[in-house]
């Protein structure tokens, strides 16, 4: 026990210092307050060039016609490269989505193992993998075996890219389930895959969704695999075998060219792109917003939605 | 038979259904699980497959060159005397990434701390919106902001004040300062993960209970003294992880450091000044990738440079996987990233 | 009904030195627009213990909270009153408010401890944060308080271990020990004892006995038993309001409202 004479004594070495906490309590708040401000500016510059350099090249030929020849008066458009955005995005979620989604079903339905356990930790080292790297591999893998660049390598590259974005986050909404759900399926005598298809899938629908829609604004904007598989090309595709452009690919070679109107051009495919991938971002948003739901948080925490 | 407990949780509907549906065949379950076993799978052939190609694409440059492609700094793709040594670039990736995280990860923090501690609450959901969206914007517009805008402002506001200042007495601001080199290609690599570290570690801080500041306020903190005691212990290892996250994002990064390091080559590309152009391993894969494609010594140079980041990213990742998980595991209740 | 509220706690042959340690005037909170405190006035006697009792959801958490400014801490919370502490307003905008809350230890409903900090440390913390640096007075606190709290002979051996591998039952005898260290003058306890065993709650009764020489003490309990071994006075809230405030032993003797007397005979709650 403390006496009261002790106490008295313990009272004498207690040197409060509250102005002095104050003060420091102050500073950081300042500091922090800058960090904001100076994290903050560039960030927001960068939506404001964007958004009004890009703004001022759109046009319809812009959007619709094939890059005039280099250096000639006639800029031409970026048709090609949003198709080929577009073709990229539609082949890779067919390679993607399938495995992607069967591979989170595993995770969350038998993936309570020594196996599975492998699987999520791969799975997440793989999704932070430098996108160029698997670039590279998939030009090793196809573009050398087969002797061109094409559609489909590109698609292959993107697909490595949206898969463990795609496996985790269904994972994650499979989890989010109440177990109950599916002990009344089993009760019922009803076999695992079809519990899971109708009672897990169906209540697991929107964050299914959302993980896929995060995956393609993912690779909608992802430049380094395509350098390595697809080329790049100003004309619209005729061949799923052969080169193709892109928008991310596009505005990177409009940026090393020394024209005005190439500038320009890069600011309105920025413009495109940006408008792409933040809608379907804020979309998602706007959803999960409404329905207050949990999954989208476990994303956040997992790095997924960024 | 349906218990009434279940009943509850589902909807009327949905039991109907299921009464309906037809159990399903054993076979087909057989399938199935195969079928996802086989997914799952497949993520692992993969990975697989990446070190093996990257392996037998470069072969051909570790033969010819030995452990010279890790130490040596010549980078010479003239027919008959190709030469190749990854050094400048691996130093490149290691003092890029290391600038861009000493400047982004304490501005994220600060972020994350204004977010989630002081923020008033009418600026925080615009605020953590733009953080969270800017997250997702493709680098390559990084890049092209970098390359029309940033550069002139760099250039002009801080490289050639902090040149003419210390100017070529000191080594780290030697060089006319131009734009297009390791500062610059570092401040919008920084700015790029900043959103990334920023979001995740917002959603840590936020994640530490309130019981746990309020015991701090008991004990007479201020509100800086309370985010010390209570919420960064609690989220150590979740912060940790976020940083290590943005680390591996910030080697492999490639497009908007190659559009603004300047492209240099060989032994002028050891850093050593801030203002002299660079190279990443991932940007010289960039840059080099057209002239290289047809085969031969130069792409087994360049797949070698993959194969060395592939390395460099999979111990990145592999030890902030671990070092998240250890320490989580020796104190529950600690947030994973 | 309000008119056989008694709002100061009256003693019998009462004499006019009565100190008061602290005064709560017309509190009223409110969660979300939601009033959960409804205009309660309370003077707490120096040196003496208060308990607060009434069914779970009356509020008592919430007026307890309002009395060292920790109520503001949570969202979208609102308070209206005075809390008078030493007569010197707590919540008047010239004094910081964490130069009243080290005056006022508070054990929460819920045992935190910080998780990653070790039990010393947990007790120290409080020490350092208040300018504590010399070495040996902050062995000698931390010991007293974990013996105050009856915590000492069974940590003891390893005062290094995280307070998170405690058991529940510790980890609060751990925030009480936390509180008593910054030397408070007020002493915050809600429900202390809710899961301790009966040995451990005999020794915190104890306990809070000893501080009484010392303290002000209120302490919210769901144990009448309790209420009537440790508290001088008591009040009785109902659904946000004070129905009842006076010697533990009137009120649970001899009720003069009609709730309070059928809550005390266990009828409802
Ligand atoms: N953080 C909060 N947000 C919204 N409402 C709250 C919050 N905390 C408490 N309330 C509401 O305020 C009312 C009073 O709560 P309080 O915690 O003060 O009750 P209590 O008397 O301490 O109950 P118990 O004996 O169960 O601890 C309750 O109806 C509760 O729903
Ligand atoms: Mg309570």
């Amino acid at each position: 026990m403390i006496t009261p004479e002790q106490r008295a004594e313990f009272r004498k070495h207690f040197r409060y210092n509250v102005g002095r906490r104050l003060v420091l309590d102050k500073i950081v708040k300042c500091i922090v307050f800058i960090c904001v401000i100076v994290a903050i500016v560039p960030l927001i510059s960068i939506l404001v060039n964007v958004f009004s350099n890009g703004a001022a090249a759109l046009t319809w030929n812009f959007l619709t016609q094939v890059p005039g020849a280099v250096g000639s008066d006639d800029p031409g458009g970026i048709g090609p490269a949003i198709q080929g955005t577009l073709v990229l995005i539609g082949l890779s979620s067919l390679i993607g989505v399938p495995i992607g989604v069967m591979g989170g079903i595993f995770l969350s339905e038998y993936g309570n193992n020594r196996f599975g356990r492998t699987v999520r930790f791969f799975n997440d080292v793989l999704a932070e993998f430098p996108t160029i790297v698997i670039g590279v591999f998939a030009f090793v893998l196809i573009v050398l075996t087969v002797g061109n660049f094409s559609v489909w390598a590109g698609s292959f590259a993107l697909s490595i890219v949206m898969l463990p974005i795609i496996m985790r986050t269904t994972e994650e909404s499979l989890k989010l389930v109440p177990v109950t759900y599916r002990e009344a399926g089993y009760a019922l005598g009803i076999r695992r895959y079809r519990v899971v298809f109708t009672i897990v899938l169906s209540s697991a629908r929107s964050g299914l969704v959302t993980g896929i829609l995060l995956a393609v604004a993912r690779i909608a904007g992802e430049t380094a695999p395509l350098v390595f598989t697809i080329l790049g090309s100003s004309q619209f595709i005729s061949d799923l075998n052969g080169p193709v452009d892109a928008l991310p690919l596009r505005i990177w070679r409009l940026s090393s060219l020394p024209y005005d109107s190439a500038v320009t051009q890069g600011w309105g495919a920025a413009f495109i792109l940006i408008i792409m991938v933040l809608s379907i971002n804020i979309g998602v948003r706007y959803i999960f917003l409404r329905n207050k739901e949990k999954t989208f948080i476990k994303f956040k925490k997992l790095g997924a939605v960024s | 038979m349906v218990d009434p407990l279940i009943s509850n949780l589902m909807s009327t509907r949905d039991i109907m259904m299921t009464i309906k549906m037809k159990k399903g065949s054993p076979h087909i379950d057989k399938i199935f699980k195969y079928v996802a076993i086989g997914a799952a799978t497949y993520v692992l052939a993969i990975i697989a497959m990446i070190v093996f190609n990257l392996v037998t694409g470069s072969a051909q440059v570790w033969q010819q060159e030995g452990i010279s492609f890790l130490t040596g700094s010549d980078w010479n793709s003239v027919e008959g005397r190709e030469s190749y040594g990854a050094f400048p670039y691996i130093m490149g990736t290691i003092v890029n990434a290391g600038i861009a995280m000493l400047i982004a990860v304490p501005l994220s923090f600060g972020i994350a701390m204004f977010l989630s501690e002081l923020s008033p609450k009418i600026m925080r959901t615009p605020l953590a919106m733009i953080v969270e969206l800017l997250a997702a914007v493709p680098s390559v517009v990084y890049g092209l902001w970098g390359l029309l805008v940033f550069r002139t402002y760099i250039q002009d506001w801080i490289e050639t004040p902090l040149h003419n200042l210390f100017g070529d007495q000191s080594i780290i601001f030697a060089g006319t300062p131009f734009g297009l080199d390791i500062l610059t290609a570092s401040v919008v690599l920084a700015i790029m993960i900043i959103p990334t570290i920023a979001s995740i570690s917002k959603e840590i801080m936020l994640a530490v209970p309130n019981s746990q500041r309020e015991a701090a306020y008991m004990l007479g903190a201020t509100k800086w003294e309370a985010f010390r005691l209570a919420v960064l212990p609690y989220s150590k290892s979740g912060l940790i992880g976020a940083t290590i996250l943005g680390l591996g994002r910030a080697v492999g990064e490639t497009m908007a450091v190659t559009m603004l390091i300047g492209n240099a080559t060989g032994a002028a590309a050891i850093p050593t000044s801030l203002f002299q152009p660079g190279q990443t391993m991932a940007s010289i894969m960039a840059n080099e990738f057209a002239e290289a494609s047809s085969g031969g010594l130069h792409l087994a140079a360049l797949v070698g440079i993959g194969l060395i980041l592939f390395v460099m990213a999979f111990a990145i990742n592999v030890v902030a996987h671990l070092l998240v998980a250890k320490v989580v595991k020796s104190h529950e209740g600690a947030v994973l990233a | 009904m309000m008119e056989t509220v008694t709002k100061t706690p009256t003693k019998e042959n009462s004499t006019e030195d009565i100190k008061y340690k602290l005064i709560a005037e017309n509190i009223s909170a409110s969660y979300d627009g939601i009033v959960t405190v409804k205009n309660v006035s309370m003077k707490f006697r120096d040196r003496a213990v208060t308990a607060l009792i009434g069914p779970s959801g009356c509020g008592k958490t919430t007026f307890l909270r309002c009395l060292n400014r920790m109520h503001e801490l949570t969202k979208n919370a609102t308070l209206t009153g005075k809390v008078l502490l030493d007569g010197e307003d707590l919540y008047s905008n010239k004094v910081d408010p964490i130069i009243n809350r080290r005056k006022i230890g508070m054990v929460f409903q819920k045992p935190n401890p910080f998780p990653t900090m070790s039990i010393y440390d947990n007790v120290a913390c409080g020490l350092r944060l208040n300018g504590v640096k010399d070495k040996k007075i902050l062995d000698e606190v931390v010991e007293g308080c974990l013996k105050m709290a009856s915590l000492w002979n069974e940590v003891k051996g390893d005062l290094k271990k995280p307070g998170m591998s405690l058991s529940g039952g510790q980890q609060q005898r751990l925030c009480i020990a936390r509180a008593l260290a910054i030397q408070p003058e007020v002493l915050l306890m809600d429900e202390p004892a809710s899961a301790l065993d009966p040995i451990a709650t005999q020794k915190i009764e104890e306990m809070i006995q000893e501080l009484k020489k010392e303290y002000t003490i209120i302490i919210v309990t769901h144990n009448m038993q309790q209420a009537t071994r440790v508290s001088d006075y008591t009040g009785f809230m109902y659904l946000g309001d004070l129905i009842e405030f006076g010697e533990t032993k009137q009120i649970f003797e001899n009720p003069r409202n009609e709730i309070t007397a059928k809550y005390v005979q266990g009828q409802f709650g």
